[in-house]
C-alpha cells in the first residue's frame, strides 16, 4: 500500500487537492496534506511535512510526496533527513505536476500499484491534453 | 579574545534586531521579484528564536546554533525556512560543543553552513541567491585570515565582500525560486535572501569587531 502526502504552500490548497484525490478512491488510500506555515500562513513548515509523513509511514509500506513549488522541495527534502535512516527509502518525491499527479497518483494507490509504478503514472498525467486539439 | 559563547548569543540577538528594523526593506525587495514575505518570514523566525534562546544561552554553541537552525524551519514558512535552517544547523554540527571559535573555526564552521544551502538549493553563484553574498563573504574571510589579519578585521572584509556580492545580484537575472518565474524582469532588483545573508554576517562583524 503506498500512502500519498500533499505539500503545498497553502493549507487550504493542500487540503483541496487531498479532498479532490479523496472522492476518487473513498477511503482506500491513505492521504495527508501538509500545507502552509499553519493554518492560517502561506508557506511551508518542515515540522508539518514531518508529522504527516509519520503519519503515512505508519499506515502505508511507501509514501508518494506530491509538492506544488521550489521551496516545498526543499521542505520535503529536509523532513526526509529528519526522520530515521531506515525508513528513509520508503518515501519517494514526486516530479508531478500537484493536482493531474495526485488525483492520478490517488487511483494507482488504489489498485495496489508501488510508488515507482505510481510515480511513472502520475508524471505521465502532465501530458495528458487538457484543451481538446484546436480548443 | 576569540569569539565566546555570549559573542555568539549577542550575534544571534543582533541578527534578530537587525532582520526587524530591516523587515519592511526585506519584504519590499521580495515584493519586486518574489512574494512579499521575506522580512516578516526572516523576523518571524528569528523572534520564535528569540524565546526560546534563554533555554539554550548556557549551552555549547552547536547547540545553540542548531536550535536556531530547528526553530527557523518551523516558523519562517518561505525558502527561508529549509535554507537558513540547513545553514545554521550545518554551522552547529561543526561547532558541536564548543564554547569558543578562533577564525578557524569560524571559517569552518561558515563554510559548512553555505555548502549546506548549495546542496539543498542547488544555487550557483550568478543564481540571484543568497549563494551570492555568502561565498564571495566566505573566500574573502579565509583569505584575510591566510594572510594573517586579525579576526575582527578578516570578519569586517567578510561583510564587505557579502555587501558587493549583494548589490551584484542587482543586474542577474534569478534562475532559482519563485524569482526566476520572472525570467529577464527579475534584472534591476536586488535580491532579497543576498540581502538577509549579508544582514546575518554584517550582524556578526559589527558584534565580533573586536575579536582577535
Amino acid at each position: 500500500m503506498v500512502a500519498l502526502v500533499i505539500v503545498a504552500h497553502s493549507a487550504k490548497l493542500a487540503e483541496g487537492v487531498k479532498e479532490l484525490a479523496e472522492q476518487m478512491v473513498r477511503g482506500r488510500v491513505p492521504i495527508f496534506a501538509a500545507g502552509g506555515l499553519d493554518e492560517h500562513t502561506l508557506g511551508t513548515n518542515v515540522d508539518r511535512i514531518c508529522q504527516a509523513l509519520e503519519m503515512a509511514l505508519a499506515q502505508a509500506d511507501e509514501v508518494l510526496v506530491l509538492m506544488d513549488l521550489g521551496s516545498a522541495v526543499m521542505g520535503a527534502q529536509m523532513a526526509i533527513e529528519m526522520l530515521a535512516p531506515e525508513v528513509r527509502p520508503r518515501i519517494r518525491l514526486s516530479q508531478a505536476p500537484l493536482v493531474e499527479g495526485a488525483i492520478v497518483a490517488a487511483v494507482e494507490a488504489s489498485i495496489g500499484k508501488t510508488a515507482t509504478e505510481i510515480e511513472a503514472s502520475a508524471v505521465e498525467a502532465c501530458r495528458m491534453p487538457k484543451v481538446p486539439q484546436g480548443g | 579574545m576569540p569569539v565566546m559563547r555570549d559573542d555568539v548569543v549577542a550575534w544571534l540577538e543582533r541578527c534578530a534586531a537587525v532582520l526587524e528594523e530591516n523587515r519592511d526593506y526585506l519584504t519590499q525587495l521580495d515584493a519586486a521579484i518574489g512574494d512579499a514575505d521575506h522580512g516578516a518570514n526572516m523576523d518571524r523566525g528569528f523572534k520564535a528564536f528569540m524565546a526560546k534562546l534563554p533555554s539554550v544561552a548556557d549551552k555549547d554553541i552547536g547547540t545553540i546554533l542548531k536550535t536556531l537552525g530547528m526553530t527557523l524551519v518551523a516558523t519562517v514558512g518561505g525558502a527561508g525556512g529549509p535554507l537558513y535552517g540547513t545553514f545554521f544547523l550545518q554551522m552547529g554540527v561543526k561547532t558541536a560543543n564548543k564554547l569558543m571559535l578562533t577564525p578557524e573555526d569560524w571559517a569552518e564552521a561558515l563554510e559548512a553552513g553555505i555548502n549546506g544551502v548549495i546542496a539543498r538549493g542547488q544555487a550557483r553563484p550568478g543564481d540571484k541567491t543568497m549563494v551570492d553574498a555568502l561565498l564571495p563573504a566566505l573566500e574573502a574571510f579565509k583569505e584575510s585570515i591566510r594572510n594573517s589579519t586579525p579576526f575582527g578585521k578578516a570578519l569586517q572584509r567578510m561583510a564587505e565582500a557579502a555587501e558587493q556580492g549583494m548589490k551584484a545580484t542587482i543586474p542577474m537575472v534569478a534562475r532559482k525560486g519563485r524569482a526566476s518565474y520572472l525570467g529577464e524582469r527579475s534584472a534591476g532588483h536586488q535580491d532579497p535572501g543576498a540581502t538577509s545573508s549579508y544582514l546575518i554576517l554584517k550582524a556578526a562583524a559589527d558584534t565580533w569587531a573586536n575579536a582577535t
